[in-house]
């Protein structure tokens, strides 16, 4: 069963200018500042006076810029950009006691991933992300959102040496990240992101994605948001099941495949809240508002407007910086003008692409 | 008494140092990637670390000697994605891996080409008085399943097309002593009827070029029934088997209803998994195939790892290879004793 998705709400801002509101939010990641790059090295560098105190003092200047960054572009939910996680897989990997690295794997070509193994029982040791949450928390205005690798991911782009099944790892992985979120809403967070790419790649485990799901939101109170990512994938595979994950939303990337699969959500009816990908991460081009307010009214095909939430498709991180914000800033003018649409009734919600046709 | 010979489906991990060299030389995208006319810098790089991947398998102790295959970037493609007449086009998923290669599209006719008899004229070179060269091609149906045909236009003709074409480059290659013909595409995507009738006769083109032994091996799990049945009519020294994956028992049930070779390949060793199994773990697993098996004495079993070992860490790769050096010698001790 999906969470009773009623926790949208606080996230509206106080001077919101329209009566319908659509929540904007971006998934993670954003193109680093180049110097940040260069301090990442520098520390390394034993000839270099740089060090890892210098290097933090890097990653919350970084923080600090790409959450303001993010205000700016007058998004109602932020977040630093993950500028201080080096790699989805990795940076969680090394903070869990039971993941030793190896050496760097072929994924295609000359690109490599520092792919980890399990090779003992998996455990919670230091806290990964609620330094990184309230140093966000600190600085940004609004409110911050706080992605975090999901447990099938975490187990599937890993070498499994420890464990009977992947299946009880995931589950394992799915505990610590149970406490993970635990802590962070301790720390004040109300808006939290699984980011499961792996499940597209083998979507006939997506059962194994809903018990880990259970697992997370055990204990975790109804106002905290509970959003999942899920990329490039035959979404017909996960769909209609993902409706019964306990999560309050689900951000889907869709505008990349030009809206191909979006009909697969439309019967039966989706159950959670649509988080829709409005903008493709792997065009340089920004999109201009025109062409996402017709990626906005995809959206509106599968769900009310009550429960549509506007997302970039993925994380930004490999665009051009200019062309990350020049996206984010379309997407915010977009999604406003839709909400003045809507507020006027210029939008038929039965057929809303009826009218650009 | 059966013979156990310590080898390798090829298609090594990089050395770690080359992994940043050849990617600083070579660049990131998929333009960058190997085209079969590299020089210069690229060429001498790729030289010295064949050269380490061969020093590498000769202290191990296998008995035969792959050239390592670092240069194929679109991994078993690769024959066809360095060819004059094929475009490599988009990023393409690896079978059900997270890797990615690029989409051969044939758009002409499938000449000569001579690119593996080169990187196996420059690892002879190499090579002491009593190493054994081993080649490894891509099988005829798996560079058949990997590829695009923009330009036969008929599944059956590109199939030959693709076999008479592996056929003219072992033609071509130095003296060696096995050829391993890799099929993961008969488990993963098994040929239909027509394609399973031409299956025999397509390794058959390939395998009669050369007068050394070929195995063709197949991983990712068992084969299914019929594919094996038609696999059996081929001409060849052995079949290879994944023992490794979780229905193994299927492959012993193709063996017990369709016989198999004199000679046999075992996967042993996870290709896929850090995990680095003992000599002793991998004798045991030989031993349950040959306890499985009762009706036959094998003339020869070749050890390896179940698929080709790039997925691994190339500290755990030589882990690999050493256990698998030591599960066949434990044989040759006993026999000596």
């Amino acid at each position: 069963m999906s969470r009773p998705a009623d926790n949208r709400a606080q996230f509206r801002p106080e001077n919101h200018p329209n009566d319908h509101f659509l929540l904007t939010t971006v998934v993670g990641s954003y193109p680093k500042p180049k110097w940040l790059n260069r301090a990442d090295e520098l520390v390394d560098d034993e000839d270099s006076k740089f060090d890892a105190d210098d290097l933090e003092e890097a990653h919350d200047d970084a923080a600090r810029v790409i959450t303001h960054e993010h205000e700016r572009c007058g998004l109602d939910t932020v977040v630093d950009g993950e500028v201080r996680r080096n790699e989805m897989v990795e940076y969680f990997a090394d903070r869990i006691d039971g993941y030793e690295f190896n050496g760097p794997v072929k994924v295609w070509g000359h690109n490599y991933f520092d792919k980890p193994s399990v090779s003992a029982e998996v455990s919670y040791d230091e806290p990964w992300l609620v330094d990184e949450f309230e140093f966000t928390d600190n600085v940004a205005s609004k409110p911050v959102k706080v992605p975090i690798t999901g447990p099938y991911t975490l187990g599937n782009w890993a070498f499994n040496e420890a464990y009977e099944t992947e299946e009880e790892l995931v589950y394992d992985l799915a505990d610590l990240v149970n406490i993970e979120v635990e802590r962070l809403v301790e720390a004040g967070a109300k808006y939290i992101q699984i980011d499961e790419p792996a499940l597209a790649t083998t979507p006939d485990d997506h059962a194994i994605v809903g018990e880990a799901l259970e697992r997370i939101v055990s204990g975790i109170p109804e106002d905290v948001r509970i959003g999942l990512h899920v990329c490039y994938g035959d979404y017909s595979r996960i769909y209609p099941e993902l409706n019964d994950y306990p999560v309050d939303e689900v951000d889907l990337e869709l505008c990349n495949g030009g809206y191909e699969q979006i009909d697969v959500f439309t019967d039966p009816e989706f159950v959670p809240d649509l988080a829709l990908g409005v903008v493709d991460v792997h065009t340089a081009e920004v999109e201009t508002v025109e062409e996402i307010k017709e990626n906005i009214k995809q959206g509106l095909k599968v769900v009310p407007p009550e429960k549509l939430t506007i997302s970039p498709d993925c994380g930004v991180k490999l665009l051009p910086r200019e062309v990350a914000y020049g996206k984010m800033e379309n997407l915010v003018k977009a999604t406003r003008e839709i909400e003045a649409e809507l507020d006027a009734g210029e939008i038929d919600l039965d057929e809303p692409l009826a009218l650009a046709e | 008494m059966t013979e156990r010979v310590a080898t390798t489906p090829g298609l090594f991990p990089l050395p770690d140092r080359a992994k940043g060299q050849l990617s600083d030389l070579k660049g990131h995208q998929k333009h960058d990637l190997i085209s079969g006319s590299e020089g210069g810098q690229i060429a001498a790089a790729y030289e010295e670390y064949r050269g380490e991947v061969i020093d590498e398998q000769q202290s191990t102790g296998l008995d035969r000697i792959v050239e390592g295959q670092l240069r194929w970037d679109d991994m078993l493609a690769h024959p066809l994605t360095t060819h004059d007449n094929v475009n490599p086009d988009g990023i393409v998923r690896y079978y059900d891996n997270n890797n990615f290669y690029r989409d051969p599209v044939v758009e002409g006719e499938l000449t000569f080409s001579g690119d593996v008899a080169g990187e196996l004229d420059a690892a002879t070179d190499l090579l002491g008085d009593d190493d054994a060269l081993q080649a490894t091609l891509p099988g005829p149906y798996s560079l058949f399943d990997l590829a695009t045909d923009d330009y036969y236009g008929d599944d059956g003709e590109f199939f030959e097309a693709i076999s008479e074409f592996l056929g003219a480059e072992v033609e071509a290659f130095p003296e060696h002593e096995t050829l391993y013909l890799l099929e993961p595409s008969l488990v993963e995507h098994a040929p239909n009827e027509d394609l399973q009738e031409q299956l025999a006769e397509a390794v058959d083109t390939v395998a009669s070029e050369t007068d050394a032994d070929v195995v063709v091996h197949t991983y990712f799990g068992a084969l299914d029934e019929k594919t094996y049945a038609h696999l059996m009519d081929a001409d060849i020294e052995a079949l290879g088997f994944d023992l490794v994956a979780g229905d193994r028992q299927d492959t012993l049930s193709n063996i017990t209803e369709f016989g198999t070779k004199d000679a046999a390949a075992l996967g042993i060793a996870d290709g896929q998994n850090t995990l680095v199994e003992s000599a002793e773990t991998l004798e045991e697993r030989v031993e349950w195939f040959e306890d499985q098996i009762p009706v036959q004495e094998f003339d020869r079993l070749y050890l390896s790892t179940n698929t080709e070992p790039f997925y691994l860490p190339v500290n755990k790769h030589r882990e690999k290879l050493a256990a698998i050096a030591a599960a066949a010698n434990t044989d040759e001790e006993e026999v000596t004793a």
